[in-house]
C-alpha cells in the first residue's frame, strides 16, 4: 500500500480555483454562506454563521476547530444528519452542481453512502452492537443498489474489509463489534464509508479515540485508499498537526465562522488570524518541537526550566518508589474452573522524585492505569511493593493508609464522569476536607475559595453545578479537589486527554505553575507523547505491562533506545512536518 | 452455553425444595383447623374428624407431612382434595385455562405495547406521544377490578360484543376481554419502556451511521432502532409472565374463570395444603422457566451477552 501523497498547494481563500491542476474541474462540494441554527428552550442558537467551503474532486480538505466551533455541524449538514433541532437557515450546499439544501428525504437517502460517505468519530459507539460487522457493511451495499447474489455480496464485504486493512477479513466479517478492538472497528467503519465508492468522504475525527500508533496506521491507510480511488476527503479534526499532515487545504473554524483558510503548510507557517495563531502555538503535536514555549511563562518559569536542565533528576529524593510491581487478573473462562491469568502489570520498577513529573506512557492495554491505581491504593498489587517516602504501603495499618490518601490524590481523565452531577462545586471540593475532618465549616469554605483562586476560577463558581461548566472548567475543579488536602503527589490519569488543545495547554500550564508553587510531584499517565514533552521530566514507556524504556524526557525524545518508543514518536501527528524551518 | 443451561436447570432443584418447604410451612402454621371447619355450623363427629386427619396425614408431625407430599409428587399420586377429586386433576383442569389467558394477555401487551411505544418514541413530543403518555399513566393507575367491571358493562352488556363472563371451558373469544383487562397495566408499562428505549436509541451514534450509509428510514427503524430497543423490554416481559400467572386471581374472579386463581382461592379458604402447595409450586416453576427463556432470548438479541 502506498501511503505517500504529494502535498499540492490547494486553493487559497481569495482564489478558490487553484492555478494549475484544477483549471477545468468544477468544485465537487461548494458551501456558500451556510447558516445553521438550533432551537433550544431559551431561544435560537446559531451554531454555524456563514461558512464558505469548497472541495474539489480528489482533494483533501480539513476543517479544524475546537469543540463547539461548528465544524461537525457543518459536515453533518451536508448529508442532512443534523442532530436534534438543528436546521439549515440560510446559504447553500451544492454537490456536483446540485443543491442539497431542501432535498426530499428519499433524495438525501440516495445521496448518502452512494455519493457521500461518512466515517464517524467514535468507533466504539458507531457500530450497532447487535449486528455482525459483515451485516452492517452488507446493508450499505444493499441500500446503495449493489447488484449481486448473497454470495457475491459476502465476497464483496470481505473484499472491502480487506481493503480497509483488516486481515482475515472473511472470518472477521462474521464477528460482532464487541469482538473488535477500537482500531479494527474504525477500519470496519472506513469500509462502510467507502463501500459504495462515494465521490466525497467525510471523516469526522476518525481517529481521535484511538492510540497514536493505531491512529497513524489507519490514517496512512485511509490516505492511500482515498488517493487510489480518487475520493475527495473532508476531514474534521481538532488537531492542527493532524490536519496539516493529512490535508492539502485547511479551513479553521471558530465560533461558527471560518476565520482562516488556505493551503495547510501556509497556515501553519504563517497564521494570520489571532485564533489560528493561538491554535498553532498550543497544538501539542507541533509544540513538541518547541517544548519551552509552554514553560516559558515569566522568569519564574524560566528559572524552573534552568533548574530542570541543571539538576539531574535523581538528585531529588524519591517520594514514590515502585519495586517489582505486578498485577495479575484472573479472567473467568468458558467453563467452571477454566480461567486464565492476565498479567496487566509485569514487575515494573519506577521512582518519582520529589517535585518532579514522571510520565507513564503507553497505548491502551499497556498497564499504565493499572499501575496508577496501585500507586493510589485502589488496587492491591499481586506482588511487589509501592513505597511512599521509603515506607511500604502494604505494611501500613488501615489508619496510616487513610492518612496516606491525603498525601496522594488523583485526577482522572473524564471530568464529566469524575464529578458528581448532584453535588455543587463547593460540595465536591469540600468533600475530601470534610471526610478527613479538616477544620470547621467556615475554614473549609475559606479553603475552597483559596483553591478556586489557585485553579483560576471565580469564587462564585462554588455555588454552581458540574453541568453548568465546560470540560476545561470541570477539570480545573477536579484539580482543585485533588489539591484540597494539600497532597504531595498527584496521580494524573489521562488528565488532559479529553480536552481541546487550547484548554489542554491551559491546564498543562496550570499544573506546571502549581508544581513550581507547591512543590508537587506528578505521576502523569498518558498515551499522548506530545503532551509528555510539555510536562514531564522523566518518562517510562510501557508496553504489554512492562516498562520498555525509562529515562529523562529529553533522552527519550532525542535518542529513543527502543523500536517501540521510536514508533510512538513517529506516530505523533504532525511529527513529520517541518515548521518554522 | 451448555454449561450455563445445565447450571440454570440445576438451580431449579433448590428453588423447588425451598419453595415447597416454605409454602408447606406457611399452610401448616395458619391458624384454625381445616378438618373441624369442614362440618360447618354443626361440626363433624370426633371419629370422622380423626378418620379424615389420618387419611390426609394431618395427625403427623410437620416434616412427615412434608415428606408424604414429596412422595406424592414423585409418584404422581398427590391424593384427593377434601371433596374427593384427585389433586392432580384439579391442577390439570385449572392450569391450561390460566396459561391460555396469560399467553393471550402477553401477546396483547407485547404487540400493542411495543407498537405504540415505538410510534410514540419516534414522534417524541408530538400530539400522539403526549396523548399516549397521559393515557398510559391512567391505565397504570386504574386497578384491574375497575377496568374489568367497566369493560364488562360497556363491551359486554351495553354493546354486547363479547361475552360478559367466561364460565366453564372458555374459548378464545370469551377469554378476549379478560385477557385485555389482564394485559392493561403491563401494556402501559411496556409502552413506556419501549418509548424511552426508542428515544434513547434514535439519537445513538450507530443509528446516525446507519442513516449515513444511505439506509431508508424504515430499515433504520427496523434494524437499528427497534431491535436494540427491545432488549430492556424483553427483561420486563420475563418478569411479567410470572405476574400474569398470579395476577390473574382478581381477573379470574371478575370473569368467573375456573383457572389457577379461583382454584387457589378455594383451596386456601378450605386449607387444602396439598392443593395450595402444588399449585403454587407449579407457578414458581413456570416463573423459573420463563426467566430462563428470557435470559436465553436476551443472548439472541444482544450478542455481547454470552453465557458461560
Amino acid at each position: 500500500m502506498t501511503t505517500t501523497i504529494t502535498l499540492t498547494d490547494g486553493s487559497t481563500e481569495d482564489a478558490p480555483v487553484p492555478a494549475e491542476k484544477r483549471d477545468d474541474s468544477s468544485p465537487l462540494l461548494d458551501i456558500k454562506d451556510l447558516r445553521i441554527s438550533f432551537t433550544t428552550a431559551t431561544g435560537t442558537v446559531e451554531a454555524v454563521r456563514g461558512v464558505d467551503l469548497t472541495v474539489y474532486p480528489g482533494q483533501s480538505v480539513a476543517i479544524v476547530g475546537e469543540s463547539g466551533s461548528g465544524k461537525s455541524t457543518t459536515a453533518h449538514a451536508i448529508i442532512d444528519l443534523l442532530p436534534g433541532t438543528g436546521k439549515v437557515t440560510g446559504g447553500s450546499i451544492t454537490f456536483g452542481g446540485r443543491e442539497l439544501v431542501g432535498l426530499k428525504r428519499r433524495e438525501v437517502e440516495d445521496l448518502r453512502g452512494r455519493e457521500i460517505g461518512l466515517v464517524p468519530q467514535d468507533p466504539m459507539s458507531n457500530l450497532n452492537p447487535v449486528w455482525r460487522i459483515g451485516t452492517q457493511i452488507d446493508e450499505a451495499l444493499v441500500a446503495n443498489g449493489f447488484q449481486g447474489s448473497k454470495a457475491e455480496r459476502t465476497a464483496r464485504v470481505a473484499e472491502l474489509l480487506g481493503e480497509a486493512g483488516l486481515p482475515d477479513a472473511a472470518r472477521r466479517a462474521r464477528q460482532f463489534p464487541h469482538e473488535f478492538s477500537g482500531g479494527m472497528r474504525q477500519r470496519a467503519l472506513i469500509a462502510i464509508g467507502l463501500a459504495s465508492r462515494p465521490k466525497l468522504l467525510i471523516a469526522d475525527e476518525p481517529t481521535s479515540a484511538l492510540d497514536v500508533t493505531v491512529q497513524k496506521k489507519i490514517l496512512d491507510h485511509l490516505e492511500g485508499l482515498t488517493a487510489e480511488l480518487g475520493t475527495a476527503v473532508l476531514f474534521i479534526t481538532h488537531d492542527l498537526g493532524l490536519a496539516a499532515e493529512r490535508a492539502e487545504h485547511l479551513v479553521v473554524m471558530y465560533k461558527g465562522k471560518v476565520v482562516e483558510s488556505g493551503p495547510a503548510l501556509q497556515i501553519l507557517k504563517d497564521p494570520q488570524h489571532e485564533y489560528t495563531k493561538r491554535l498553532v502555538a498550543s497544538a501539542p503535536s507541533l509544540a513538541s518541537r518547541r517544548i519551552q514555549s509552554a514553560h516559558a511563562r515569566g522568569t519564574e518559569a524560566e528559572d524552573l526550566l534552568a533548574e530542570h536542565a541543571d539538576e539531574s533528576a535523581t538528585a531529588a529524593p524519591d517520594v514514590v518508589v515502585a519495586k517489582d510491581l505486578t498485577k495479575v487478573f484472573h479472567i473467568r473462562g468458558s467453563r467452571p474452573g477454566a480461567h486464565t491469568d492476565f498479567t496487566a502489570v509485569d514487575s515494573i520498577d519506577f521512582a518519582l522524585p520529589k517535585g518532579r513529573t514522571l510520565a507513564l506512557v503507553g497505548e491502551s492495554g499497556s498497564g499504565k492505569s493499572t499501575a496508577a491505581n496501585m500507586v493510589l491504593g485502589l488496587l492491591e498489587p499481586t506482588s511487589g511493593t509501592v513505597q511512599f517516602d521509603g515506607k511500604d504501603v502494604a505494611t501500613m495499618s488501615a489508619k496510616e493508609q487513610f492518612a496516606l490518601r491525603r498525601r496522594v490524590q488523583p485526577v482522572f481523565q473524564n471530568p464529566y464522569g469524575s464529578l458528581d452531577p448532584t453535588y455543587s462545586i463547593f460540595r465536591s471540593i469540600e468533600e475530601p476536607l470534610a471526610l478527613h475532618r479538616v477544620g470547621d465549616r467556615k475554614s473549609r469554605e475559606k479553603r475552597v475559595r483559596e483553591l478556586l483562586d489557585m485553579v483560576s476560577l471565580p469564587q462564585a463558581t462554588m455555588r454552581r453545578f458540574p453541568n453548568e461548566l465546560s470540560g476545561g472548567q470541570r477539570q480545573r475543579i477536579a484539580i482543585a479537589r485533588a489539591l484540597a488536602l494539600k497532597p504531595e503527589v498527584l496521580v494524573l490519569d489521562e488528565a488532559v486527554s479529553a480536552l481541546d488543545v487550547l484548554v489542554q495547554a491551559q491546564i498543562l500550564t496550570l499544573l506546571n505553575d502549581l508544581q513550581a508553587e507547591l512543590g508537587l510531584s506528578f505521576l502523569f499517565i498518558t498515551h499522548d507523547l506530545a503532551v509528555v514533552r510539555q510536562i514531564a521530566d522523566l518518562v517510562a514507556v510501557m508496553k504489554d505491562g512492562r516498562i520498555v524504556e525509562h529515562a529523562t524526557t529529553d533522552e527519550v525524545f532525542d535518542n529513543p533506545q527502543q523500536e517501540y518508543t521510536r514508533d510512538l514518536l513517529a506516530a505523533i501527528p504532525g511529527a513529520s512536518l517541518e515548521i518554522g524551518a | 452455553m451448555l454449561w450455563y443451561l445445565g447450571r440454570r436447570l440445576l438451580q431449579v432443584i433448590p428453588v423447588f425444595i425451598g419453595a415447597t418447604l416454605l409454602l408447606y410451612a406457611l399452610v401448616f402454621l395458619r391458624p384454625g383447623d381445616p378438618v373441624a371447619a369442614l362440618g360447618g355450623e354443626r361440626g363433624l363427629p370426633e371419629a370422622v374428624q380423626q378418620q379424615i386427619r389420618a387419611q390426609f396425614h394431618l395427625d403427623q408431625p410437620f416434616f412427615v407431612q412434608y415428606l408424604y407430599f414429596l412422595k406424592g409428587i414423585f409418584t404422581f399420586d398427590l391424593g384427593n382434595t377434601f371433596t374427593g377429586r384427585p389433586v392432580s386433576e384439579v391442577v390439570a383442569d385449572a392450569l391450561p385455562i390460566t396459561f391460555q389467558l396469560a399467553i393471550m394477555a402477553l401477546l396483547i401487551e407485547t404487540v400493542f405495547g411495543i407498537g405504540f411505544g415505538l410510534f410514540a418514541g419516534l414522534r417524541k413530543g408530538k400530539l400522539f406521544d403526549s396523548t399516549v403518555l397521559v393515557l398510559s399513566l391512567l391505565l397504570i393507575a386504574l386497578p384491574t377490578f375497575v377496568t374489568g367491571l367497566v369493560l364488562q358493562i360497556v363491551v359486554g352488556v351495553q354493546l354486547d360484543w363479547l361475552p360478559v363472563t367466561a364460565g366453564r371451558d372458555p374459548d378464545v373469544v370469551s377469554l378476549l376481554m379478560p385477557a385485555v383487562v389482564l394485559a392493561t397495566t403491563s401494556f402501559a408499562q411496556i409502552l413506556r419502556l419501549t418509548r424511552t428505549s426508542v428515544i434513547e436509541n434514535v439519537t445513538a451514534d450507530f443509528v446516525r451511521t446507519a442513516r449515513a450509509k444511505g439506509l431508508s428510514r424504515g430499515r433504520v427503524v427496523n434494524r437499528h432502532v427497534l431491535r436494540n430497543s427491545l432488549i430492556p423490554v424483553v427483561t420486563f416481559i420475563g418478569v411479567d409472565l410470572g405476574n400474569l400467572m398470579t395476577g390473574s386471581i382478581v381477573t379470574e374472579g371478575i370473569f368467573n374463570i375456573n383457572g389457577v386463581g379461583g382454584t387457589l382461592f378455594d383451596a386456601i379458604s378450605r386449607g387444602e395444603s396439598v392443593t395450595i402447595v402444588t399449585m403454587s409450586t407449579v407457578i414458581v416453576l413456570v416463573y423459573i422457566v420463563a426467566n430462563l427463556l428470557v435470559d436465553l432470548l436476551y443472548a439472541v438479541l444482544d450478542p455481547r451477552i454470552r453465557y458461560a
